[in-house]
């Protein structure tokens, strides 16, 4: 026999303002198995849920209605409440009568009581029908698995690694590093990328809990929480990195001269490579594409006609201590993690679409990470700033804003947030190198909003003298070996021109490539732009709606070097205090199939999309549906896909949702 | 807009309203990069850009618009439509305006262009199938600028061009009739700017 | 478009000042089988004029054109940019009921459908196998000049790429003369202008030709009367305007390819030029 308590809320004014309290303390009192019925100012602070844990003793209460706030705020703390006072957790109904009444219905406060005293009816309604539950312990791996070696992940690992844990940080590129690598210098503090950024990779090389794989995807991802198995595709290198010195003598040997994907074009690497000087591993993987042996041995298998390619193998021979395999194959590794953190990153907007700016067809018109390598003192040129056309010094040089960004006919309506500091950035670097340059910026807005970030776009406007124009570019045409760059400037209201030797695109920030195969592994979701998203845009920016699995840096969005690093550690904060833990709670608001029902249609296991329901067999042989509570987050799709009715959502039973209907009339 | 004089700024939306109905364009989308300006052939010669131009409407500014040569000068070259970051159609919106002003019988900012486009459309139901020689002759004339263009005269007669004449057209009547029963449609609709 | 059949609409100039374009169109289509039938009655499609003065005839004036095809069952072909910018932009807002019916009322005539438009390029590029090029013009440096018609609105003309197109570079290429990577393919050349503003024009094609010859163009291939008109007739004027040696012939692309074809270049009328080709055509062998 139920026995219902109802508990109703002034939250000061916010109910009150809105709704009578009296009377629906009054109509309370008067609905089917309540037998005690009061109200509160403020229920969830000390003394009001003191005040419920008496009234549970006092009036020997099994149920409990408390009507205030939407669940999302204080349904935790009112299930500790009800616990307190001896009853399941789960015995516990709240009725939403704030977000959901009083603060939508503030100009008709007759309206709005009626509506609250509706909304309590249906909630005693629900809770004669409470059934007590109990929540499942599993068991967790304490290893964390990190997707993306750039400066979040890295921050991440490090984090979790000191923090007690092992680690395992996966990089699809032969080094770690990410963009942060390839950069000369960061604002706004203009320290050498390089310098500040080497140590944590080496740290990571170095850390005892770390194990680091290099040139390494993921393949598959399976499980839940706490209990993650996942296939690691170690890709082939060609080189046994266990022999491998890194002494160089390959690299510096090989023949073949590819273009650079670390320097963005605008330098070359061998077929045996490390992507630049500093990278973590200092151990080269060999580029089967472009190796000369590799297609001959392609040439010789397939039996292909035409002139045969060189049979190389420069580097074999020249390895003292015969580090090269040609044999080596793909290896999936299968390990086991109880929790992911994705640090997938970001990649450069491509600025081919910008055929107004002649992008790939005037060698002079070259992106802002392209500038970074031309300056870079240990990139292709040596940090000289040339011209790729003629190799010569650039002394007037245009960049462009917004590439890519705040442009939807380019598909891209977002901003990226780095572009405006990063070129005033080089703007005031291409001073330093050569103080006859003279740079111009065209702007829409300036976005300067970090710390010391205002004063370091002053300090380009005014001590390197960038001429800053209000204005996007039109056009970009050739005259003779210059550039001729139409613009606006439309603060003074004139299109203006300007004579560039070289013209340097702001290309925005856009996800990894692959980043869609791998959310879609992980059962993550993306917006349009293929960000991933995080579980709430304030409140949980590092965690997603799969518990476990946490995001890190710019694969969310846009963003700068000191929020990734802050992001990386908010993550392994994360993990780490799940790891605190020696079993994981998963709630009981789970889906439950009736095997006696059950038909075995599977109409669940297309329905579900967190892979809850599995294929399973009955003693007698059926194949009915099990569903994993681990995986199941109560979503209750399986519930109304079910056609014999087989499967009920604990909590929010067929019947407790029908009991509310009814209570209505 | 040569002058410095300080603007009255008021909420009044209608006219950026009506502009917006009948070009289609979300005019409050433009965020005034001067994409527009800065590709525009004849911005050299125009009283305002076409930036300059959505930002009047922004702001309400009817008559500067109704009054400036841009309207007249825009080639519809669509240069504008096709780079704007927000996708506006510019040339869409230039249109409108010019309509309005053509409908309110303001007096052109640029007379000549006026001109040449009145003769040149009532030619079509007089010709059928226009030909330049009437066209240009008709807009020296009508323009009071006799010279135009004369000194390509003496070749184009040489070369035989002047007197290609297009055969003359049985669709001309179909045509004609097309005109009256256009305008008396214009006449009955209550906004004739656009469809 | 397996089609070989079109209604041809030639428009007012490729009767008048610009027959060249006509003829030379006409050779070169009857040497691959595409069979151009002009409409017989057809009036002009209103060019810029009608669209900066009436909206209603604007569109109507094309329907027109439409409609003749339409009744042929055959889809309609033009040779002049401006006149497919309107057709394809009528086309467009044909699409729509309350301006069907409002044009339907004007015409008399009831419309339903509307006819495919194409502009030549498009149909010559998708059937470039059937024509049998006898000379190659080797050795001929071509900056092809689309100009603003044709590419724009993109979404409305459906025509290859607004800021880089490539389907004249590309008939250009098969004929074997190279056609140069410049940034002023859809530069506007002042369009309407020459008869109000001339010395808008000058300044235009000034730009356009500069680029042409500084990147080393023999030659500019155009697609529209008024390009070729702005860009042929003002050399002269350029020259002693700017100080600059321009002299650049300006072919219209039909002509081109009936060089390559075998026809003489008094066949493609190229003596009605103001820019004189035959210095050229005679260097080049081509006479």
């Amino acid at each position: 026999m139920a026995r219902v308590g109802v508990f109703i809320c002034h939250c000061g004014t916010n109910i009150a303002g809105s709704v009578n309290i009296d009377e629906m303390v009054d109509a309370a009192n008067k609905m089917p198995s309540v037998v005690y019925a009061s109200d509160n100012k403020y229920t969830c602070s000390e003394p009001g849920q003191a005040s419920i844990r008496q009234a549970i003793i006092d009036n020997r209460l099994n149920r409990v209605v408390i009507a205030s706030c939407s669940p999302r705020m204080h349904e935790n703390t009112f299930r500790r409440t009800v616990t307190s006072a001896g009853l399941n957790s789960y015995l516990l109904e709240m009725a939403n009568i704030r977000e959901q009444c009083s603060w939508v219905h503030s100009n008709n406060k007759e309206a709005a009581t009626a509506k609250a005293i509706d909304l309590v009816r249906m909630a005693v309604a629900k809770a004669t029908k409470d059934e007590p539950l109990f929540p499942k312990e599993v068991g967790l791996t304490k290893r964390a698995l990190v997707i993306g070696g750039g400066i979040a992940g890295i921050q991440a690992a490090l984090d979790i690694a000191n923090a007690g844990h092992d680690v395992v940080l996966v990089e699809r590129e032969p080094s770690i590093g990410g963009h942060m690598a390839q950069l000369d210098k960061t604002f706004p503090t203009l320290d050498c990328s390089a310098c500040i950024l080497t140590p944590k990779m080496v740290d990571i090389a170095q850390h005892p809990k770390i194990t680091l794989r290099t040139y390494a995807e993921i393949d598959n991802v399976q499980g839940y929480i706490g209990n993650f198995h996942v296939q690691i595709r170690q890709k082939a290198r060609k080189v046994d990195h266990s022999k491998c010195t890194g002494c160089g003598t390959c690299w510096q040997k090989c023949p073949e001269k590819i273009s650079s994907e670390f320097d963005v074009g605008v330098g070359k690497r061998s077929a045996i490579y490390i992507p630049f000087a500093q990278a973590v591993p200092t151990k080269p993987v060999i580029d089967t594409e472009h190796c000369r042996y590799i297609k001959y041995l392609q040439f010789v298998d397939e039996g292909e006609e035409g002139k045969k390619p060189a049979e190389c193998r420069i580097c074999e021979k020249l390895c003292p201590v015969s580090a090269i395999d040609w044999e080596q194959q793909d290896q999936i590794l299968t390990e086991d993690f109880g929790a992911i953190v994705v640090t997938t990153g970001f990649k450069p907007f491509d600025p081919q679409v910008y055929q107004e700016y002649g992008v790939g067809r005037i060698p002079d018109v070259i992106t802002g990470i392209q500038l970074e390598r031309l300056m870079n003192a240990s990139g292709p040129t040596e940090g000289e700033v040339i011209r790729p056309s003629d190799g010569t010094h650039p002394k007037s040089v245009v960049f462009i804003s917004c590439v890519g960004s705040r442009d939807d006919e380019k598909g891209r309506g977002y901003c990226s947030k780095i572009c405006c500091m990063y070129t005033a950035k080089h703007t005031i670097m291409l001073k330093e190198h050569d103080p006859e340059v003279q740079s111009y910026v065209f702007y829409i807005d300036i976005r300067a909003v970090g710390k010391d970030y205002e004063e370091f776009i002053r300090r380009a406007q005014e001590e390197a003298g960038t001429i800053y124009l209000r204005g996007r570019v039109s056009k970009i045409h050739r005259k003779g070996a210059k550039l001729i760059v139409q613009g606006e400037d439309s603060l003074i209201g004139r299109p203006v021109e300007i004579e560039a030797d070289l013209v340097v695109l702001a290309t925005g920030m856009e996800p990894s490539e692959g980043v869609i195969e791998l959310a879609q592994g992980l059962n993550l979701s993306h917006d349009s732009y293929n960000f991933l998203m995080e579980a709430h845009p304030k409140l949980r920016p590092v965690e997603t709606h799969i518990d476990g699995v946490f995001l890190a840096g710019s694969c969310i969005g846009p963003r700068d070097i000191p929020e990734c690093v802050a992001h990386g550690s908010a993550a392994a904060a994360k993990v780490a205090g799940l790891f605190s833990q020696e079993k994981l709670v998963i709630e009981p608001l789970t889906a439950l199939v009736d095997p006696l029902k059950c038909v075995g249609c599977l109409a669940c296991v297309q329905v579900c999309p967190f892979n809850a329901p599995e294929e399973q067999k009955a003693r007698d042989g059926r194949t009915i549906a099990y569903i994993n509570d681990a995986l199941c987050k109560g979503c209750g799709l399986c519930v109304v896909a079910c056609r014999p009715g087989a499967i009920n959502l604990r909590g929010f039973a067929n019947d407790q949702l029908l009991a509310e209907v009814v209570s209505l009339w | 807009m040569q002058t410095n004089e300080s603007i009255a700024i008021s909420p009044a939306k209608q006219f950026r309203l009506f502009v917006e109905e009948h070009s289609g364009q979300q005019i409050l989308s433009c965020y005034q990069c001067g994409k527009c300006t800065a590709g525009c052939p004849l911005a050299y010669a125009m009283d305002i850009g076409p930036r300059q131009v959505m930002r009047a409407i922004q702001l309400g500014l009817r008559d500067e618009l109704l009054h400036c040569n841009t309207i007249w000068l825009c080639v519809f070259c669509q240069t504008c439509s096709a780079r704007c970051p927000r996708q506006i159609d510019i040339a869409k919106v230039m249109e409108s305006i010019r309509l309005l002003a053509i409908k309110e019988k303001v007096r052109p900012a640029d007379k000549d262009i006026a001109i040449f486009h009145r003769i040149f459309f009532s030619l079509i139901p007089r010709l059928g199938r226009v030909h330049e020689i009437a066209l240009g002759g008709a807009y020296n004339l009508i323009s009071r600028h006799p010279l135009t263009n004369t000194k390509l005269l003496p070749e184009m007669i040489i070369k035989g061009k002047l007197l290609s004449l297009p055969t003359p057209s049985k669709g001309t009547s179909e045509v004609k009739s097309m005109f009256t029963k256009a305008k008396k449609a214009t006449r009955e609709r209550e906004d004739d700017v656009t469809i | 478009m397996s089609q070989s059949r079109f209604a041809y609409y030639p428009g007012c100039t490729l009767h008048g000042t610009a027959r060249e374009y006509d003829v030379s169109a006409r050779l070169v289509c009857k040497s691959s089988g595409i069979e151009l039938e002009e409409l017989e009655d057809w009036t002009c499609c209103g060019a810029s004029s009608a669209h900066a003065t009436d909206h209603l005839m604007a569109i109507s004036l094309p329907a027109r054109e439409l409609q003749a095809a339409e009744e042929k069952d055959l889809p309609l072909v033009t040779a002049c940019a401006m006149c497919f910018n309107r057709l394809k932009l009528s086309a467009h807002e044909l699409s729509q009921d309350n301006t069907r019916e409002m044009v339907s009322k004007v015409m008399n005539k009831e419309i339903i459908k509307v006819p495919t438009v194409v502009h030549l390029l498009q149909v010559v590029d998708e059937k470039i196998a059937s024509f049998s090029f006898k000379k190659q013009l080797e050795g001929l440096k071509v900056a092809c000049y689309y100009g603003c018609l044709l590419v724009r609105p993109n979404d409305i003309t459906e025509f290859d790429d607004d800021e880089n197109p490539q389907i004249m570079d590309r008939t250009i290429a098969t004929m074997g003369a190279q056609a140069i990577d410049w940034d002023f393919k859809t530069a506007c050349c002042g369009a309407s202008l020459p008869f109000t503003h001339p010395e808008a024009v000058i300044k235009l094609s000034h730009a356009i030709l500069s680029q042409a010859k500084e990147l080393g163009a023999d030659c500019v291939s155009v697609a529209c009367p008024m390009c070729h008109a702005n860009l042929d007739m003002n050399q002269k004027e350029i020259r002693s305007r700017y100080n600059d040696e321009i002299n650049i012939p300006i072919f219209y692309f039909t002509q081109l390819m009936g060089l390559s074809l075998g026809f003489s270049p008094k066949d493609m009328l190229v003596d009605k030029h103001f820019t004189s080709p035959l210095p050229l055509l005679k260097e080049k062998g081509l006479v």
